[in-house]
């Protein structure tokens, strides 16, 4: 498909010391580099390597993605919130682009 | 001794023959279909006139609770990556006209509502019902001056399932009074009731006779269509309904035909009728 798109789930607001639950989705065909084209010759390896966030500057998650994870990976998890801020999200694919996505959440 | 000996045989013998008789059944969901907390959806509708069954069920009532839940947020159905593919097309000048679709036909959400769920239609032109699929080429080509899509092409699953999503929640309901469409709609009906292949299964085989039933690991649902294109696990991708047609009828290990083929086209009027009052899903996840 085209230009990979991140998507991403994040609360408005949340109160001082909650858990919340964030969702991200990127749409990327996640080429593994194990399918042949019809010729017979390998279909290069092209994937998202690496998927952080950071809160107000610290990571607060992040994995390093291998070929079995399938295309438009889906990532869920949670994080804490202490104080108003940004989420920033990265994801790095194989040929060196960076795509990034940020959201703010207000603590009440 | 010898007695006992002679029940316990008959016993063993008799538990075998029910093993082998008794298939895996499994009630469809007991559940109600909310995208986004908002969209009532329709999965259970009275059958229309001439049904064989009272009451017709979408085949997301027959899918496991994980994959039932991923339709029913917009955000995790990963279906609306290629409704928001399709989106991009369709605001893409394309072919020697310098048109897009939408400089004739501009805001899908208003001018596209109620299509997916009025197709298949009768082409007065061409003499034959007439798809999504075959409505986007045959405006490609006289409208756009751009070549049409081969079947199955990523642009066409995606442009497809973007036009079609813009009846969501809205009821099946084809008319079957233009045209000769009401003879196309027998055609299909005799080709689903007939028994293709090695294996010598119609679709009535699986989905009327034995839904509820497991085919396989495979929960069989009524084979409504009301979800197409559809976002298949299995594929990771959009399946196309006249694609899902061909990969059925190959599994019977028959020789399928061609995708848009007079035969799929009478069977797609055929099975959509069959989903009459059931909300449009599109994209539907399933396995």
């Amino acid at each position: 498909m085209a230009a990979p798109k991140p998507r991403v789930k994040v609360p408005k607001s949340a109160s001082a010391g909650e858990v919340i639950t964030i969702k991200t989705l990127i749409s990327h065909n996640m080429e593994s580099g194990q399918r042949k084209d019809k010729d017979g010759k390998v279909i290069p390896r092209q994937i998202i390597n690496k998927f952080t966030c950071e809160f107000n500057g610290t990571q607060v998650f992040g994995c390093d993605i291998a070929p079995a994870i399938s295309a438009n990976p889906y990532f869920e998890f949670t994080a804490k919130v202490p104080q108003s801020g940004t989420f920033k999200f990265t994801w790095v694919d194989d040929n060196g682009e960076i795509y990034t996505h940020e959201q703010a959440i207000e603590v009440k | 001794m010898l007695s006992k000996k002679i029940i316990l045989a008959a016993a063993a013998a008799m538990a075998t023959a029910s093993g082998l008789a008794v298939m895996a059944v499994a009630e469809p969901a007991d559940e109600e279909l909310v995208i986004d907390g908002e969209i009532q959806m329709v999965t259970r509708a009275k059958a229309p006139e001439g049904h064989p069954f009272d009451e017709v069920l979408s085949g997301w009532l027959y899918r496991t609770p994980e994959t039932r839940e991923l339709e029913t947020d917009t955000f995790t159905n990963p279906g609306m990556l290629y409704v928001e593919r399709g989106e991009e097309i369709w605001n893409t000048v394309d072919g020697a006209a310098g048109k897009s679709c939408a400089s004739c036909h501009g805001d899908a959400s208003e001018t596209m509502a109620g299509v997916g769920a009025s197709f298949p239609k009768w082409d007065a032109d061409a003499k034959r019902p007439i798809n999504i699929e075959l409505q986007i080429n045959k405006c490609r080509e006289q409208n756009m001056q751009a070549a049409p899509y081969k079947f199955d092409h990523a642009d066409q699953k995606a442009l497809t399932t973007f036009i079609k999503h813009q009846s969501l929640g809205q009821p099946i309901q084809v008319d079957l009074s233009q045209g000769d469409m009401q003879s196309w709609w027998e055609q299909g009906k005799e080709l689903y009731y007939t028994r293709y292949g090695q294996l010598n299964l119609s679709c009535a085989s699986c989905h009327e006779e034995n839904n509820g039933r497991y085919i396989r690991a495979d929960h069989l649902s009524q084979g409504n269509v009301n979800g197409f294109p559809t976002y298949r696990l299995k594929q990771a991708n959009m399946v196309s309904l006249h694609s899902r047609f061909r990969g059925c009828i190959r599994d019977t290990r028959a020789e399928f035909p061609a995708a848009l083929s007079d035969e799929l086209m009478s069977l797609e009027v055929y099975t959509t009728w069959r989903g009459t009052g059931l909300s449009v899903e599109t994209p539907a996840v399933r396995q």
